[in-house]
C-alpha cells in the first residue's frame, strides 16, 4: 500500500490539484456550470491526445518535436477527404487518418532508429516534413469534417460529464492500456529506462522505439481529428500543441530520460493547465498573464519536483 | 573420442575500424566444464564474450553449439540456443519491478525464486522497484535469473567484482554444483583464487587471438600470467619499508571518528606524508562512505577530519582538491570524460575553478600533461578520445590528472580493478615514488596481496569500524582476511 | 572499409572542413539553377540574415556542450528587440539597447537557477521560462502601446548596412564568433562545459562545480540571444510579438547540423556557424525553385535530416 502511494504519489497529487482547482472555480464563479465544463474539456481534448503522443515518446527515452505536425497532416486529411461524404465515408476516413498517424509515428521511429540520429533531432526534421506534408494536401484552412464527428463532441452525456472528456479517455484507455499490460508496454518503460539492460534482457530495442512513436503518432492522429471535429475544417498550420504538450507530459510526472510515469498524469495536467486557463478568465485576468501563470506554474513544479528529488537523495 | 563439445568457437574475428580487436579467437567448453577465459586489458575478452553472446556480430570464424553452426545474432538468439551471460553491469531495468522484468525475460518465477534462495538471498520482494535494491543483491538476482534460464553455457564475466566475500563464495559453490550436473561454464575473472577454486581450465587471449589453454593446478598462475603477457614475469616488487621507515611527525590526514550513513559506524586513523596506508574491507564495510566523505562527495555525519592540523569539512570535491586531497575512484566511468582528448582529460583540474575560467596558459598546460603522460607511460595513440584507449591506459589518465596538478594526498579507491597485469606492474612503484616524493596515500584495495606489494601498513575496516592496523610485512591473506572478517587474529590483535 | 573509417575520424576531428564543401556544393547548384545570382550583393544578403541566425545558435551551441539546450533563445531575443523599439521614444537609444538586455540576462539567470540548483533538464525549463517570456512580453505591450516604437537607425545601420562590400553586421559578429571559438577550447569555461557535457560525474570530480557553469552559461546564453535579437530587429526593422520566435528552430538545426552533439561533449562554434549559412543558402534554393510552400518546408526537413544522419554515419565510432 506504502509503495502504491509512494510510486503514484505524484498523481495524487495532481489530483488533490485539481480539487483544488474545481473549489477555487466555484469560489470565483458560484455560477460556473456543467455547460463551462464541457467547453473545457473541448478545448482540452487536442491538447490530451498530443500529451499522451508525447508522454509516450518520452516513455520510450525520446521525444517527439512533431507532434503538432502530425495533427495537422491528420486534420487537413480528414477535412479534405470528409467534405461532402456520407456517413459510411467518413468512418473509413477516420480509420484511414488513425493510419496515417500510425504509419507517421512509425516513420519518424525508424528514421530514429536507422540514422542513429538522436530523437530530438530527427523529429525536429521531421516537424518541417510533417508539416510540408500539411501543406502539400492543404494550402489553406479548409475542407470540411463531417458534421456528425462535429456534433460528437459536443454536449455531454450525463451532467458534468462531457463527451468530450469520455472520449478523451476512452481514446488514450483504448490504445494505452492494452498495450501498458502487454510485453511491449513492459519493453517501452525497460527501453526508456536503460537501453543496453533492455537489450540484453532480448528487448527489441529498435522495434519497441519504433512501436512507441508510432503510438505517438496515433495519438497524434487524434489530436488532429479532434482538433478539425471541433473547429469543423482543417488547419495545415500546426497549432500550439509541441510546447504544451512537453509542459503537461512533465507536469504529470513523465520524467525526461524515459522509464518514469504514465498517461493518467499527463491527462490531469492538461485539464489542471486548462483549468488553470479558464479560472483566470474567469477571474476577468489579463488572458495575457495567463500564459505566465500556465509558464510559471510548470517551472515552479518542475523545480519544486528537482528540489525534492535533490533532497531526497541527500537524505 | 572425446564427448561433443557444446560450444566450439574458432577463428573468431572482429575489426572495429582500422583496429582488430580479436583476430583468430577459440574456445571449446564440454558440459560439466567451467573454463576460465584469460587475458590481459585490451587482449580482447570483452569482445569475444560480445561475440558469443550475441551482442556484437563477428567479422569472421565459426561458433558451434552442440556440432551445428550458428551465427547468433543477437543477445535473444544467443539465449534461445542455451548461452546465457551475466554481465559485469547490473542487467536488470531499474525502473521496472523485479516481476517486471522477470516477465520481460520470461524468466519462470519458481525456479527463479528457488536460485535466489540457493545463493543466499532470504527474502526477497518481487514488486519493489530493481533499481531500490543493493547492488549487491542485483548481482545475485542477475545470476539467479540467468540460471533459472536453465542455460547449456553460462557465462560468467567478472560477476564476483561487486560481490562481499560471504556471497562469492556462495556463488562460487553453486556454479560449480551446476557444473558438476552437467552445464558449461564460461568464467570471466581477474581473480586467481577464484579461478583456481572453480576452474578446471584456463584459455588465454593475448592480443586478439587465443595463445594457449592450460588445465588448472597448483601453480600454474605463473604460467597464465606468462601467457597473458607473452614474456616470463619478472617481478619489479617494491619490498615494503618496515615500522621503522614510517616517516613522524604531524600527519597529513588525521581523520577520528567518521560516520555516514548506515555503514560508516567510526573510522580513525592517520596518514602521514610519505606513507601508503592501505584500507581492506570485505564489500559494503563502509569504505565507499570513507573515500566519499575524503574526496568530498558527501559531508560526514559525525566526526573529524583535519589536514596538515586544520579541521575540515568538504561541501564539494573542489574543497577536498583545494585541500590538497584527490581522487582517483574504482570505476573508470565515473572519472573520465569520454570523447575528449587526453589532454583535456589529464588538464582539467587545473581550470576546474571558476578563478581559473580565463584564457588558458596552452604551452604551460601542454608540459605538465607531457610529463603526466610520460611519466605513467600512457600509450597516446589514440589520444584524440580517451574511449579509444585500453583500460589499463584509461586507469593512467585518471591518475595522470592529479600528478599534472601535483600530488599531496592521493585517495586510490581499488586504482587495479580490471586492470591488466602490466599496467598493475606499473602502478605500484609509481605510488610508492610518490610517496618517496612526499605524497600521503590512501590506498583502498580489494585485492590483498596489494597491501603487501603496494603498501606500508593497511587499516581493516569490519563494520564501519577499523578493526586492526596491520604492517605491511606482517600483512598474509590469512591474517588481513580474518580481521576483514571481523574474527580475532591468532596472534592476538593490537 | 579502413579508408572509409578513416576518412570518418578526420572528418569527426575537422567537421568544418565536410560542412563547407556541402556549402560550397549548394552554392553551386544555385549558381547552376540561377547563373549570376552569386554577386556581391547576395552574399552580403545571405551573410547578413546568417549571423543573427548564428548568433541564436551561439545559445544552442554552447549549451549543448553541456548536454543542454536553450529553447527560451527566441523569445529572450524578441524580448529583448521588442522592448528595445518601445523604450527608444522614451529613453533614446543607448539606454534603450542597455535596459532592454536586462530582461535577456534575467530569463538567462533564470534558466540558469533552475538547471543549477533544482536539476531541471534545461529544455524544460528553458521551455517553461519561453512561456513566461512571451506572456510578459504580452502584458508589457499593452503598456506601451501608446508610446509606439522605433528601430533606432545605429542598429538599423548594423543590420541592414554594407561597406565596401561588407554587411555592417560583422562588426559584431566577427569578433563575437571569433571569441567564442577561442573560449570554447582555450579558456577554463570552455573546457568545464565540454567536461559537464561528456561526464558530469568527473567534471565533478575534478573539482568543477557545476552550478557555476551553468549559472553562468544559462546567463551569458540569455545575453548572447539578447543581443542576435537586437541585430535582428535591426535587420528587420520592424518589431513584433514574435519576431524572432521563428528562428528558434533553425537555431537548433544550425547547430546540430554543424556537428555539435545534442547529448553534450562534442561540438565546435565554427561548425554552426557554417550550419547557418547552408540553411540560409538553402532557403534561397527552395524559393528559387519556385516550388509550393509545402514542399520547400518538407526538403528543408529532409535535408536537415539527411545532412544529420550522413554526419552521424561518417563520425560514427
Amino acid at each position: 500500500m506504502i509503495r502504491v502511494l509512494r510510486n503514484q504519489a505524484w498523481v495524487l497529487g495532481l489530483v488533490g490539484l485539481l480539487f483544488a482547482l474545481a473549489l477555487v472555480t466555484k469560489a470565483i464563479q458560484p455560477t460556473y456550470s456543467a455547460s463551462g465544463f464541457e467547453s473545457l474539456a473541448r478545448a482540452a481534448l487536442p491538447f490530451a491526445f498530443a500529451t499522451a503522443g508525447m508522454a509516450v515518446a518520452i516513455l520510450v527515452g525520446g521525444i517527439d518535436l512533431s507532434v503538432a505536425s502530425m495533427m495537422a497532416v491528420a486534420s487537413v486529411t480528414a477535412a479534405v477527404l470528409m467534405e461532402g461524404a456520407g456517413v459510411g465515408t467518413s468512418i473509413g476516413v477516420v480509420f484511414l487518418v488513425l493510419g496515417i498517424g500510425l504509419a507517421m509515428g512509425a516513420i519518424n521511429g525508424a528514421l530514429i532508429v536507422v540514422t542513429k540520429v538522436p530523437d530530438i533531432v530527427v523529429t525536429l526534421a521531421m516537424l518541417y516534413v510533417w508539416e510540408g506534408v500539411a501543406l502539400l494536401i492543404l494550402n489553406a484552412p479548409g475542407g470540411q469534417v463531417a458534421p456528425w464527428l462535429q456534433q460528437l463532441i459536443r454536449g455531454s452525456v450525463l451532467p458534468w460529464v462531457p463527451n468530450a472528456l469520455i472520449l478523451a479517455v476512452v481514446g488514450v484507455a483504448i490504445v494505452w492500456v492494452p498495450i501498458r499490460r502487454s510485453k511491449l508496454g513492459l519493453a517501452i518503460y525497460a527501453v526508456g529506462s536503460d537501453p543496453l539492460a533492455a537489450y540484453r534482457s532480448g528487448v527489441n530495442i529498435a522495434g519497441t522505439r519504433i512501436a512507441a512513436y508510432a503510438i505517438c503518432g496515433l495519438f497524434s492522429a487524434m489530436g488532429g481529428l479532434t482538433l478539425a471535429m471541433s473547429t469543423g475544417i482543417g488547419e495545415p498550420i500546426p497549432g500550439p500543441y509541441l510546447l504544451a504538450a512537453v509542459a503537461a507530459a512533465v507536469l504529470g510526472g513523465v520524467v525526461l530520460g524515459g522509464g518514469i510515469g504514465g498517461l493518467v498524469g499527463p491527462l490531469l495536467a492538461v485539464l489542471i493547465l486548462r483549468l488553470v486557463r479558464q479560472d483566470l478568465t474567469l477571474a476577468s485576468v489579463d488572458p495575457n498573464v495567463t500564459t505566465i501563470v500556465e509558464g510559471t506554474i510548470m517551472v515552479g513544479v518542475v523545480m519544486l519536483g528537482g528540489i525534492l528529488a535533490l533532497r531526497s537523495r541527500r537524505s | 573420442m572425446t564427448p561433443q563439445p557444446v560450444l566450439d568457437a574458432s577463428g573468431v574475428a572482429k575489426r572495429f575500424g582500422a583496429v582488430t580487436a580479436l583476430s583468430d579467437a577459440a574456445l571449446t567448453v564440454h558440459a560439466g566444464e567451467v573454463v576460465a577465459l584469460m587475458g590481459a586489458n585490451g587482449a580482447g575478452k570483452s569482445t569475444f564474450v560480445k561475440i558469443l553472446t550475441g551482442a556484437l556480430k563477428r567479422d569472421a570464424g565459426t561458433v558451434r553449439i552442440d556440432g551445428t553452426d550458428s551465427t547468433i545474432s543477437s543477445p535473444a538468439a544467443a539465449r534461445r540456443a542455451g548461452i546465457v551471460p551475466v554481465y559485469q553491469e547490473p542487467a536488470l531495468i531499474p525502473d521496472l519491478t523485479v516481476r517486471d522484468n522477470l516477465r520481460l525475460g520470461d524468466t519462470p518465477v519458481d525456479p527463479f525464486l528457488h536460485w535466489t534462495r540457493e545463493l543466499g538471498i532470504e527474502s526477497l520482494d518481487l514488486s519493489e522497484t530493481a533499481g531500490r535494491l543493493p547492488l549487491a543483491t542485483l548481482r545475485i538476482l542477475d545470476l539467479a535469473r540467468a540460471l533459472a534460464a536453465e542455460p547449456k553455457v553460462l557465462m560468467l564475466d567478472e560477476m564476483t567484482a561487486a560481490l562481499p566475500t560471504n556471497l562469492v563464495e556462495r556463488v562460487l559453490k553453486t556454479v560449480r554444483y551446476q557444473a558438476d550436473n552437467g552445464i558449461a561454464v564460461i568464467y570471466i575473472s581477474h581473480r586467481f583464487t577464484e579461478i583456481a577454486q572453480l576452474c578446471d581450465r584456463a584459455s588465454v587471449l593475448r592480443d586478439g587471438h587465443t595463445v594457449g589453454d592450460v588445465p588448472i593446478e597448483p601453480g600454474v598462475e605463473d604460467r597464465i600470467v606468462e601467457m597473458m603477457l607473452g614474456t616470463a614475469l619478472t617481478s619489479s616488487e617494491p619490498a615494503p619499508r618496515g615500522a621503522e621507515a614510517r616517516p613522524a611527525g604531524k600527519p597529513r590526514l588525521r581523520a577520528r571518528g567518521l560516520a555516514a550513513g548506515t555503514a560508516l559506524e567510526d573510522v580513525s586513523f592517520d596518514l602521514h606524508p610519505g606513507e601508503v596506508l592501505g584500507v581492506v574491507a570485505l564489500e559494503g564495510q563502509g569504505q565507499d562512505e570513507l573515500f566519499d566523505i575524503l574526496a568530498g562527495f558527501r559531508p560526514a555525519d559525525r566526526g573529524t577530519l583535519e589536514v596538515d592540523g586544520a579541521p575540515r569539512r568538504f561541501r564539494h570535491p573542489a574543497d577536498a582538491i583545494a585541500a590538497g586531497l584527490t581522487y582517483v575512484p574504482g570505476d573508470r566511468a565515473h572519472a573520465l570524460l569520454a570523447g575528449r582528448s587526453v589532454r583535456e582529460n589529464i588538464a582539467l583540474p587545473l581550470t576546474a575553478r571558476m578563478g581559473r575560467w580565463g584564457p588558458i596558459g596552452m604551452r604551460a598546460e601542454a608540459e605538465k600533461v607531457a610529463a603526466a603522460i610520460e611519466r605513467l607511460q600512457i600509450d597516446t595513440r589514440a589520444q584524440g578520445e580517451v574511449q579509444r584507449l585500453s583500460g589499463g591506459n584509461q586507469q593512467k589518465v585518471t591518475i595522470g590528472r592529479w600528478l599534472a596538478k601535483g600530488v599531496e594526498t592521493l585517495l586510490l579507491f581499488d586504482p587495479t580493478r580490471g586492470i591488466d597485469v602490466r599496467t598493475k606492474g606499473q602502478i605500484y612503484p609509481l605510488v610508492r615514488e610518490l610517496a618517496d616524493q612526499g605524497a600521503a596515500v590512501l590506498f583502498y584495495t580489494s585485492e590483498l596481496e596489494e597491501v603487501r606489494r603496494a603498501c606500508d601498513r593497511a587499516v581493516v575496516i569490519f563494520k564501519g569500524r577499523v578493526v586492526e592496523v596491520i604492517e605491511a610485512a606482517e600483512a598474509t591473506d590469512e591474517r588481513l582476511m580474518r580481521a576483514a572478517y571481523g574474527l580475532q587474529t591468532s596472534e592476538g590483535a593490537a | 572499409m579502413s579508408a572509409l573509417a578513416r576518412i570518418g575520424r578526420f572528418l569527426g576531428d575537422n567537421p568544418v572542413i565536410p560542412l563547407l564543401i556541402l556549402l560550397a556544393l549548394l552554392v553551386g547548384v544555385l549558381e547552376f539553377m540561377r547563373p549570376g545570382i552569386l554577386n556581391e550583393r547576395w552574399i552580403g544578403n545571405t551573410v547578413k540574415f546568417a549571423i543573427p541566425l548564428a548568433m541564436l545558435a551561439a545559445c544552442q551551441t554552447f549549451t549543448m556542450y553541456t548536454g543542454g539546450i536553450d529553447l527560451s533563445a527566441g523569445v529572450v531575443a524578441t524580448v529583448s528587440a521588442f522592448v528595445m523599439a518601445t523604450l527608444v521614444p522614451v529613453v533614446g537609444t543607448g539606454p534603450a539597447i542597455l535596459l532592454a538586455l536586462i530582461p535577456a540576462l534575467l530569463i538567462g539567470l533564470v534558466n540558469g537557477i533552475g538547471v543549477a540548483f533544482a536539476n531541471v533538464h534545461p529544455l524544460i525549463m528553458s521551455l517553461g521560462t519561453g512561456l513566461i517570456g512571451t506572456g510578459c512580453l504580452q502584458v508589457y505591450q499593452r503598456f506601451v502601446i501608446a508610446t509606439g516604437s522605433e528601430v533606432p537607425p545605429f542598429l538599423t545601420w548594423l543590420g541592414t548596412g554594407v561597406t565596401w562590400g561588407f554587411p555592417n553586421s560583422l562588426l559584431i559578429f566577427v569578433p563575437f564568433a571569433a571569441l567564442l571559438i577561442y573560449a570554447q577550447s582555450r579558456t577554463g569555461f570552455g573546457r568545464a562545459l565540454y567536461a559537464i557535457g561528456s561526464n558530469k560525474e568527473a567534471a565533478r570530480l575534478s573539482g568543477v562545480r557545476a552550478w557555476q557553469v551553468y549559472l553562468l552559461l544559462y546567463t551569458l546564453s540569455g545575453l548572447v540571444a539578447g543581443i542576435a535579437g537586437l541585430l535582428y530587429v535591426g535587420l528587420i526593422r520592424a518589431p513584433s510579438l514574435s519576431l524572432v520566435n521563428p528562428l528558434l528552430l533553425p537555431s537548433v538545426a544550425a547547430a546540430v547540423i554543424g556537428g555539435t552533439s545534442i547529448f553534450g561533449g562534442r561540438g565546435s562554434y565554427a561548425g554552426t556557424i557554417v550550419g547557418a549559412l547552408i540553411l540560409r543558402v538553402l532557403d534561397t534554393l527552395l524559393t528559387l525553385m519556385r516550388m509550393p510552400e509545402g514542399m520547400r518546408v518538407l526538403l528543408f526537413g529532409l535535408i536537415i535530416l539527411v545532412v544529420t544522419a550522413i554526419y552521424v554515419r561518417l563520425t560514427d565510432r
